[in-house]
């Protein structure tokens, strides 16, 4: 990976982790309220994988905050949107589990675990249809890979050949509920092996989940039908922040944030390219300022009108001509 | 005690009386379940009558249909109602059918618990409401615990019956303190009666009970007449008496619901009020109901678009203003 790629990355990780520690804390102080799901320890593979996957769209979960910066939307509208700002990119009634655009091709917050799948399939037939090479990314859990969207998705999208990437980002967990207690293998590619061509990848390592993703992006792109990637990774909180986490050792979690993809990319890049501790500092000093500029920007915007309670229930010829 | 741990206590009683009882549902087992209702179950009973189940809704109702074809009487819980339609397919086609189908042959008694409504900020996803739509399928019971009391009773009975139950909690009552009077002979079937009046009828279930409670004073004072405040408890089927009773006193009826208002389950008791009780009626019947909108996050909007405390007593003190009060 070159340097400014690998710079870009990393800036990105360090920004993602710097955002969801201050989402946690304007969460504690009662500024964003509701299901917040943090992506801490998962920003390596949240990163790189949106920027691998630069062009096309992409579908994701609730966890979605760090890869919709990294996609391309302004921490402010991120952090607004936390805050149920009317500067948000929802509008505020979206909220953390949802945030949508459409202009970066992100549809970035299904909160129905693995409804977007099926949406993906659908987009990527589309996108065939239309003629672009580009494809589709659909990005899902562990837990998703049990469910009925998920195995229909895999067929269809592999009976039609559809240029659609599945990447299921695996950190072992469901909320409290360990893969393997309610899956009879802990590597859910093994699902997909009979309908696409399937790799693993460690998703702790940035550069190795950017590779990964841009060949398998390069195989869909080719016609070569779907592709599945999984990506081993850990998170490092409670699923959300209702979600105390008692049911992880500590053990395991030091095992599991001794592989910090952070730390990991700081060696890289001290070590192929030569940066110093200065350096990278200064990247974090860049990283906290955009943040603690979104949440001023967050916690300075205007509270949404009342009349948009009613807005875009549909669309607005119809709303205008009340029916 | 509280809501959840009454609900608790419920599931724990009927199984240890009755080995056949079994829990099924996303982290119900050693998570002690999202809201906390099965904590502790799983060290009594063991984690083959707490099951774990992958997040596949359609099968959790699915496979609790065959397991209660083939005796146990499982109780299946699922996350919130949203995620329950995933189920719906299992809820209403099979859940609801082989009973009739089978010309009585098939008995599925079995319970489908989970929590609906606006919570706090959770936004268009997670805060649906579904009595409506369940409470329109033939075959199906739908109880709706407002109270602790009636929660602790009506889950025992729910859980021993031998027809298909939809056991409807409220996000927000989960943490609810209560009385339970565990030697009370409760009638899952029937209304409660909150609180006494004589001049006009409030029906309501769930979480706007309370908030119905707390809208009666002002609109008490300000019309300087008396509400008769009944949780229904009993979506389906519906006790009509206690309902008709109160309403010959008062001659005015309002409903209370939580959900949109279009297409909303109050609609049913209105319509019967108008259809049936029509001749003693001294004022329209009305409801007060959500906006048809899904939730937003933002706070204040999503308090605009359910009824509040504060919204409940204004309307109806003007609809009473308005109709002779
Ligand atoms: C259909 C459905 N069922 C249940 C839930 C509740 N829920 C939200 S996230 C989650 C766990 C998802 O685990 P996984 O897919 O591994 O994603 P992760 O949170 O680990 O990224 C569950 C059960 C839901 N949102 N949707
Ligand atoms: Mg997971």
């Amino acid at each position: 990976m070159n340097k400014l790629l690998a710079e870009e990355i990393y800036y990105n990780m360090v920004l993602g982790r710097t955002f969801e520690l201050a989402a946690k804390e304007h969460y504690m102080a009662g500024d964003i309220s509701g299901f917040l799901h943090l992506d801490i320890g998962q920003e390596g593979f949240s990163v790189a994988a949106m920027k691998a996957f630069e062009k096309g769209d992409v579908f994701t979960t609730y966890r979605e905050h760090v890869m919709a910066i990294a996609r391309g939307m302004d921490p402010r509208a991120v952090m607004a949107e936390l805050f149920g700002k009317a500067g948000g990119i929802s509008r505020g009634r979206g909220g953390s589990m949802h945030l949508f655009d459409p202009s970066h091709f992100f549809y970035g917050g299904d909160a129905i675990v693995g409804g977007q799948i099926p949406n993906a399939v659908g987009c990527a037939y589309a996108r065939k249809f239309q003629g672009s090479e580009d494809g589709v990314m659909v990005i899902f859990g562990d837990g998703a890979s049990n469910g009925g969207a998920f195995f229909e998705s895999l067929n269809i999208a592999s009976a039609q050949k559809l240029p659609l990437l599945f990447v299921c980002e695996n950190n072992g967990y469901a909320i409290g509920t360990k893969i393997t207690r309610v899956a009879p293998f802990e590597k859910q590619a093994k699902k997909a092996e009979p309908y696409m061509m399937t790799k693993e990848v460690d998703g702790m390592d940035a550069v190795a989940v950017y590779e990964a993703v841009r060949e398998a992006q390069e195989l869909i792109q080719a016609g070569h039908g779907p592709v599945f990637l999984e990506a081993m990774t850990c998170r490092y909180e409670g699923h959300s922040m209702s979600d105390p986490g008692t049911y992880r050792s500590k053990e395991e979690m030091g095992i599991c944030k001794s592989k910090d993809a952070i730390e990991r990319m700081e060696s890289y890049l001290k070590t192929m390219y030569g940066l110093t501790d200065t350096q990278l500092q200064g990247v974090q000093r860049r990283a906290q300022a955009t943040v603690d500029d979104a949440a001023a920007f967050a916690a300075a915007a205007a509270e949404p009108e009342l009349s948009e309670l009613f807005e875009d229930v549909f669309c607005k010829e119809r709303v205008n001509a009340s029916f | 005690m509280l809501y959840r741990e009454a609900l608790n206590r419920a599931i724990d009683e009927t199984m240890a009386a009755d080995g056949t009882v079994v829990v099924l549902g996303e982290d119900v087992g050693l998570y002690g379940g999202s809201y906390r209702v099965t904590e502790g179950l799983v060290a009594k009973y063991g984690e083959e009558r707490l099951i774990d189940t992958p997040i596949a809704e359609l099968s959790i109702v699915g496979n609790a249909v065959g397991m209660a074809m083939a005796g146990l009487r499982p109780v299946a819980e699922i996350m919130t109602a949203n995620f329950s339609l995933l189920a719906f397919d299992q809820i209403i086609n099979h859940m609801a059918k082989y009973r009739y189908m089978s010309a009585g042959k098939i008995a599925l008694p079995m319970v489908v618990r989970f929590p609906q409504g606006v919570s706090r900020q959770l936004a268009a996803q997670h805060s649906e409401s579904y009595e409506q739509m369940l409470s329109a399928v033939p075959g199906l019971i739908v109880l709706a615990a407002g109270d602790v009391n009636y929660a602790y009773h009506a889950l025992k009975y729910a859980i021993m019956s031998d027809d298909p139950v939809v056991f409807i909690e409220h996000e927000l009552l989960y943490n609810k303190k209560g009385e339970v009077d565990f030697d009370a002979d409760i009638d899952p079937f029937k209304a409660r009666i909150v609180k006494e009046g004589s001049d006009i009828t409030i029906v309501s279930y769930l979480k706007m009970v309370d908030d119905v409670m707390e809208a009666v004073p002002q609109v008490e004072k300000e019309l300087g007449k008396t509400c008769e405040v009944v949780d229904l408890c009993s979506l389906n089927p519906v006790d009509y008496k206690t309902l008709e009773a109160s309403l010959k006193k008062t001659g005015r009826i309002v409903v209370v619901e939580e959900d949109h208002k279009t297409g909303g389950y109050g609609a049913q008791i209105t319509s019967w009020a108008a259809e049936e009780m029509f001749y003693s009626l001294d004022a329209p019947p009305i409801r007060i109901a959500g906006e048809d909108v899904p939730i937003p996050y933002n706070r204040t909007l999503e308090l605009a678009a359910i009824p509040t405390p504060e919204k409940i007593a204004k309307r109806i003190a003007e609809w009473g203003k308005t109709n002779g009060l």
